[in-house]
């Protein structure tokens, strides 16, 4: 298991290798490449600011306000009606709205029920395989300035949902049935 | 309509606050997700910075050319709108790639820039494209190899076995992909009919 952990770390120090031994072949001049395009990427990340405290601070009024957590109260016993564990729905509700958001529910969940309850293993399946849509949009649409977004928010909380439902079914059938 | 959302998102929340009475949380939450913003931002200059240097040096070098070409047929079947051997093809499958290896911060600024390539080819630049809302489809359902992130926190937090989510993951993130694939498919033929783009 560890194997793993420090392979994935070996990828970024390899692409870089990657990238600067084709630098050498090829002669380019690396730094000044570098610093050019490294100019391009100051520049996106600060355009990126007003999209991003637009979205964040409807984001922290949605969850500070409590509205998040009442929401939440209503519809579980919609989640017991599936049996589907209730403490699963704020992790339904948070993951395409905030990443962070998301991820704490997941380590509180891990913690409170220990990582080999069912619960844990759902929200981990869950956080490991859907990311963050309302983010991604933001900060990619933002980066260009694209205002009508079309189809393509609806398209991706439809796949959120669709991804975490599988998500949960996926989860139970693997532990009920292979694992044990 | 993410202007509504928007809206929606703050109106209801205000509102409900008043009712609450948790105006003051409120209020501080407003300004610590504007500050979260410009820490967030700070740190995106970091990764940016760095992996667009980083792959600018590979596309003066030739590399992200010889990506384009190889997976081009691949990245076509997805952009049927993407021009042959197009950049923006080169920039997709490095995020994808960098999505797949769950290198999530280093994903993003190849995905930016993959945008602004398809921003290039826009016709209307207020609105999203066709190939744009198929990439940000291949985003939000990211096929995730390995998900280090929860490895690392179930590996903490003393878990007998932290990679045995991997193998119900794996499948479901490619269940989500395909599904939202089909969304994005679905969904443009529906709306291809009212507007050309």
């Amino acid at each position: 298991m560890i194997d793993l952990i420090s392979l994935s770390k070996l990828i970024l120090p390899l692409l870089i290798l990657t990238i600067l031994f084709a630098a050498l072949i090829t002669k380019t001049d690396a730094y000044s490449a570098f610093v050019s395009g490294g100019k391009e990427g100051l520049h996106m990340a600060a355009e990126l600011l007003p999209f991003l405290v637009g979205m964040m601070a409807a984001i922290s009024v949605l969850r500070s306000s409590g509205l998040l957590l009442w929401i939440t109260n209503l519809v579980s016993p919609l989640f017991l009606y599936f049996s589907i564990p209730a403490e699963i729905f704020p992790l339904f509700l948070t993951r395409p709205i905030s990443g962070t958001a998301a991820l704490s529910i997941t380590a509180d969940l891990t913690h409170t029920y220990g990582p080999e309850h069912m619960i844990s293993r759902l929200a981990a399946v869950i956080q490991g395989s859907t990311d963050t849509t309302l983010y991604i949009l933001t900060v990619y649409f933002g980066a260009v300035g694209i205002k009508k977004m079309g189809r393509a928010l609806m398209v991706g909380l439809l796949a959120d949902l669709t991804g975490m439902i599988l998500a949960v079914v996926i989860t139970i059938w693997y532990f009920q049935n292979v694992w044990s | 309509m993410v202007n509504l959302i928007w809206i929606f998102m703050l109106v209801s929340g205000l509102l409900f606050s008043i009712f609450n009475g948790t105006i003051d949380e409120v209020n501080k939450g407003l300004f610590d997700s504007a500050g979260q913003a410009v820490e967030l931002v700070i740190g995106f200059a970091a990764i940016f910075t760095l992996w667009l240097g980083m792959m600018e040096i590979a596309r003066r070098a030739g590399l992200l050319n010889l990506i384009t070409k190889l997976c081009f047929p691949l990245i076509q079947r997805l952009f049927p709108d993407l021009p042959k051997n197009h950049p923006a093809a080169g920039y997709i499958m490095t995020n994808v790639s960098a999505n797949f290896f769950g290198l999530g911060n280093a994903a993003t600024p190849f995905g930016v820039k993959a945008m602004k390539e398809l921003q290039v080819l826009n016709h209307q630049p207020e609105k999203a494209s066709r190939s744009m809302v198929t990439f940000l489809c291949l985003n939000t359902a990211a096929v995730t190899f390995f998900p280090a992130t929860i490895v690392s926190m179930r590996l903490s937090e003393g878990a007998a076995d932290p990679l045995d989510i991997v193998i119900p993951a794996f499948a479901a993130t490619i269940c989500s992909c395909t599904a939202a694939i089909i969304y994005d498919r679905i969904s443009w033929r529906i709306t291809s009919g009212k507007n050309h783009d």
